[in-house]
């Protein structure tokens, strides 16, 4: 049996019961990644003498015959773009490939308290701007289950590095799908909380009002173990809700009966690739199967959110990238002879087109003439999304819908970035609403690839759409399937 | 020749005096190594946060309800955004649509005019760091050294009316913002140290113009005299362009107080366009009526109100009284002094007079005044009593300023008691009356100048410790 | 055409950045692309709509007025490009 392909949970007993030694199960993985790395380059940076180090403790503390927790051991990857102090952060970007953070994030202190383990930092899009992972400054992430294909993203990486068994669990981030495009492409469990759940300390910001931490694993019961951990109120950030975070494990039920889903039916319609919709369409079968209620809803401004999300996102980015000016870390150019030009030399050399692109349209919507036709427009229209879901939660539990439109697409680069931003259509809503979305798989293409289908909730309750989901894993067997890493690089 | 209209507005950063920052817990302590409090938050390191101080909320509502304003219950922080190496996240956490305070107004009065100066709004805002040039200035540096310990400290913008019509009303609305603050305790206010900041808004216009002119938004004004000076300067620039038939130009421009002119500060820099928005990483802050209330009582007693109580309590003349309490710390000098003194114009006296000008000379502030205020009182009480002349108590005054002994203790020392024993006084009287015949004929056939000349010389047989006003007397009484 | 390449200029410095010459047209050309797209943003009425900054009701979040100690003078200036004096150097600050 090849430790890579088990669960944290699986994992947890086996240290527990002294099978296997947390020193053994993390140099498994480094195997594992030494095997596959080059084809899919899921890391930017690797820590394997810490990693190492603290697998050692675990041990110490299993053969004391001391009380663990459940990650405790058990080794994880982070998104680059969560700090890790002492250990590089770069957010796949040239302008922070030298910064070594000097702090923790709030989640990996949280981590640490459980002694889990930290294989290494996961590739991205650069500073999470975009859904392919192919605008990283370290070369894209390639998707498992295709090598031509793309992981999704922006949190590529961390979905690639479960899929390919490079490591147990990952966290990623999600400002408009990040965590649960990439799971859905890879096959894996992601989880977007409810804005708040999760403190965003420690994490770069990209758009403040819509970014949230959240797992990326191999089934639903894992991602419910590294919630427990990550969740929780954090007095460094102010928009981190002092609300008590139940046990998730115990809300992982096999009981649908009687929960109402309901199909938005903006999200069926055009522009949805055919195989996409017969695997959906098969999973709420499923539900009905199960005891679950299923009703048509409307959200009826969905067609306005990406181009709001286009503006809010970049507004805030604009604003959030001005940091990064070569003045106290990251990246400088050494040869301007003024702060002014060394800042927008640094700034044009240090940032990818992308995220260039994204600064710019955000410096544009909050300008001088244009903040109300723009920014202020995309914040009342907001207001209209957020009233859609809290009139369709009135007529259901939890909203289906597929992750993604479309599964994996190929590496080319060649499509125009509108069109790619219109395939974050299914997710971008969630954020703009602050809800907790989940993507677990639900199917395969006909060339095998994964397709995700998201479940969505009310506001704090993750538990709902938790037992949902684990209702339907346990009653398929889509997540037993391992990524074969074929197809050519 | 055309008469002009100068009109004035003031915009005052006062740094909030808090143990920590605005947004993080480092301390405010001034004149540390460089970067030496500062933490992720305030050098905006990636993926670092904001969390406001609560202090600093109250600060804001104490100030604005001792500068008459109406505290605004909803509060929300927003961003705005330039460039610059000082500025740690190149954009400054403020209050752009929804200041804390709105509509206040402080009382001035020049040369025995009363005026109401319009306070437009409050808001708080981050502090940025600041830099340290390798040459002597900006423009002559090559390189600067960045440090942070001073960014994020806490500031209140005061925004005035463009209500003032002179560097007198400007200087006059500054100095009494600067007493209500320092009375509130919400800033130390100390100008050369930077706590308390002023940037004047100046333009002028023909009488009659129905119109303000283009203004000049004047920076570096860090004193009073500093203030007046750049007004009165900037006032004779701008009325030189007109006079020329040229256009003043809206523009940012620095005091260069060596030289005693306005600069421009034009750069090749574009326009600002800030780009406000909402500051996503902070929650609104909602106010109600009980938080203001409990800030409310927490007011001591303000300068104006201090002023009626000195001269309804103590009977001080209104400039005595508004001198006086125009620094908290002389106030509480007198407050102090008058609870021992026999005669409060008396202590107001020596505070405007003597005292004043040993500061001035000495250049130091009432709070480094060494003389204790029951010494000063005493001192006033012993020229009460008639036991001192006031030349002598400015002699014993003298003393006081290089020891800490009392003035009564010091009287002795220097045997310096004004003499009132009548069998002495009268033995001089007696003297003097026999050694200068001439004059009391004088003085009997009505020349009462002749009186000045024999206490002058019965004085200056006593060493100036006779009692002048017992000799006088039993001088006449000797001479009928 | 909502901007013109001497408007993407203009946005360039404000956010300090240039666009190469070689870009110009390409990104210019996509930048139209999607404020063209946010047209679709016309169709909705919003008279009266508040706007959604802050996405749950949370307010009053405050901290209490308390020293703690923040990073060390090293690490303040671990990551600096180049330090001069304890603090960060940085070329001229006037162009």
């Amino acid at each position: 049996m090849e430790l890579y392909k088990l669960t944290a949970h699986e994992l947890h007993d086996k240290l527990v019961k002294k099978e296997v030694s947390s020193v053994e199960l993390t140099n498994a993985l480094y195997e594992r990644i030494d095997a596959v790395e080059d084809k899919v380059n899921a890391y930017v940076t690797l820590d394997k003498e810490n990693a190492l180090a603290q697998a050692a403790k675990v041990d110490a503390k299993i053969a004391a015959g001391e009380e663990i927790a459940t990650l405790a051991g058990v080794p994880g990857a982070i998104k680059d773009n969560i700090c890790t102090k002492g250990l590089l952060t770069t957010c796949s970007s040239k302008m922070l490939s030298n910064v070594v953070p000097i702090y923790d994030a709030h989640v990996i202190k949280n981590l640490r308290a459980d002694e889990t383990i930290f294989l290494g930092k996961t590739n991205m899009d650069e500073f999470a701007m975009g859904s392919t992972t192919e605008t990283s400054y370290y070369g894209p992430t390639h998707n498992p289950w295709n090598l031509e294909r793309v992981p999704g993203g922006s949190s590529g990486g961390s979905a690639a590095a479960i899929a390919a068994g490079e490591a147990i669990w990952t966290l990623g981030s999600d400002t408009g799908g990040s965590i649960r495009q990439p799971a859905s492409f890879n096959g894996c469990v992601g989880i977007k909380p409810t804005y708040g759940r999760v403190s965003r300390y420690g994490c770069v910001a990209f758009a403040s009002s819509l970014d949230q931490i959240g797992p990326i694993t191999r089934d639903v019961t894992d991602a419910a173990i590294v919630l427990n951990t990550i969740c929780g109120k954090d007095e460094m950030d102010s928009t981190s809700l002092d609300v008590a975070v139940p046990d998730f494990t115990k809300a992982l039920r096999s009981d649908v009966k009687g929960l109402r889903i309901g199909l938005p039916k903006e999200y069926f319609g055009e522009g949805i690739d055919p195989e996409v919709k017969a695997e959906i369409m098969k999973a709420v079968k499923k539900y009905e199967e199960l005891g679950a209620e299923i009703v048509e809803v409307s959200l009826p401004h969905t067609e306005y959110a990406v181009i709001t999300y286009y503006i809010i996102a970049p507004a805030e980015a604009s604003a959030n990238l001005a940091r990064y000016d070569g003045v106290r870390y990251g990246y400088r150019n050494l040869n301007a002879t003024s702060a002014p030009e060394m800042t927008t030399m640094s700034r044009t050399e240090g940032f990818g087109l992308e995220v260039r692109r994204r600064i710019m349209l955000g410096t544009y919507v909050l300008s001088s003439g244009y903040y109300d036709a723009y920014y202020n427009k995309a914040m009342q229209v907001r207001t209209l999304i957020r009233r859609d879901f809290e009139a369709a939660f009135e007529k259901c539990d939890v909203l289906l819908t597929p992750t993604s439109p479309v599964p994996a697409y190929k590496i080319d680069g060649k499509m125009d970035p509108l069109t790619i931003y219109m395939l974050d259509v299914t997710t971008i809503p969630v954020n703009m609403a602050g809800l907790p979305g989940i993507s677990i798989p639900c199917g395969f293409a006909k060339d095998g690839m994964p397709i995700g289908m998201q479940l969505i909730g009310k506001v704090l309750d993750e538990e709902t759409i938790l037992r949902a989901a684990y209702t339907f894993e346990q009653a398929t067997e889509y997540h037993k399937v391992f990524a074969p890493l074929g197809g050519n690089k | 020749m055309t008469r002009y209209i100068t009109v004035i507005g003031l915009e005052v950063h006062a740094e909030l005096k808090t143990k920590t920052k605005a947004f993080c817990s480092c301390s405010t302590e001034f004149g540390s190594t460089p970067n030496t409090h500062v933490c992720p938050v305030c050098l905006g390191m990636p993926g670092a946060l904001p969390v406001l101080n609560k202090q600093v909320v109250d600060f804001a509502i104490k100030a604005g309800l001792a500068l008459n304003c109406n505290i605004q219950k909803y509060n929300k922080f927003d961003r705005k955004n330039y460039f610059y190496p000082d500025l740690a996240k190149n954009y400054q956490i403020s209050q752009f649509d929804k200041p804390i305070c709105l509509g206040g107004h402080i009382d001035i009065v020049v040369e025995g005019e009363h005026k109401r100066i319009g306070i437009t709004r409050i808001h708080m805002e981050e502090d940025a760091g600041k830099l340290n040039h390798s040459g002597a200035t900006i423009s002559t540096s090559d390189s600067s050294a960045v440090d942070y310990n001073r960014a994020g400290v806490p500031l209140i913008e005061i925004v005035s009316e463009p209500d003032m019509r002179s560097a007198a009303e400007a200087r006059a609305y500054m100095e009494n913002l600067k007493a209500i603050l320092e009375y509130t305790d919400v800033c130390d206010c100390k100008m050369q140290e930077g706590s308390l900041r002023c940037d004047a808004n100046i333009s002028i216009m023909p009488e009659g113009a129905k119109e303000f002119g283009t203004r000049a938004e004047i920076k570096n004004l860090n004193s009073f005299r500093a203030l007046e000076r750049a007004i009165n300067y900037e006032v004779e620039r701008q009325k030189e362009i007109l006079e020329d038939g040229g256009h003043v130009v809206q523009e940012t421009r620095t005091w260069d107080e060596a030289n005693g002119v306005t600069l421009s500060m034009r750069s090749k820099e574009e326009a600002h366009d800030y780009r406000y928005f909402p500051e996503p990483d902070l929650v609104p802050v909602q106010l109600d009526d009980a938080w203001i209330e409990r800030i409310r009582e927490t007011l001591p007693e303000l300068p104006a109100q201090r002023q009626a109580r000195l001269m309804s309590e103590h009977g001080l003349p209104e400039y005595d009284a508004s001198q006086i309490v125009s620094t908290k710390a002389m106030a509480e000098y007198f407050d102090e002094a008058v609870k021992t003194a026999k005669d409060s114009k008396g202590v107001s006296n020596w505070l405007l007079g003597d005292v004043s000008a040993y500061m001035n000379n000495e250049g130091i502030t009432i709070s480094e005044f060494k003389v204790a205020p029951a010494h000063l009182a005493e001192l006033v009480n012993l020229t009460k009593e008639g036991v001192l002349s006031s030349k002598l108590a400015k002699k014993v005054f003298a003393e006081m300023l290089k020891s800490d002994e009392s003035p009564k203790a010091l009287v002795k020392k220097l045997g310096l008691e004004q003499v009132s024993d009548e069998g002495a006084i009268l033995k001089l009287v007696e003297e003097t009356i026999a050694e200068n015949p001439q004059s009391v004929i004088d003085y009997k056939n009505g020349k009462d100048k002749a009186i000045g000349f024999l206490v002058g010389q019965i004085m200056k047989k006593s060493r100036g410790k006779a009692n002048p006003g017992m000799v006088t007397k039993m001088l006449k009484e000797k001479m009928v | 055409m909502k901007v013109s390449a001497e408007d993407v200029k203009h946005i360039a410095q404000l956010s300090r950045l240039t666009v190469p010459a070689s870009e110009m047209e390409v990104f210019t050309e996509q930048f139209n692309q999607i404020l063209n797209y946010a047209d679709i943003l016309e169709k909705i009425d919003t008279t009266g709509i508040e706007p959604t900054p802050y996405v749950l009701p949370v307010s009053n979040v405050l901290r209490e007025d308390v020293v703690k100690e923040g990073v060390s003078h090293e690490d303040a200036l671990k990551n600096a490009p180049a330090v001069h004096n304890d603090g960060f150097k940085v070329p001229r600050v006037i162009d």
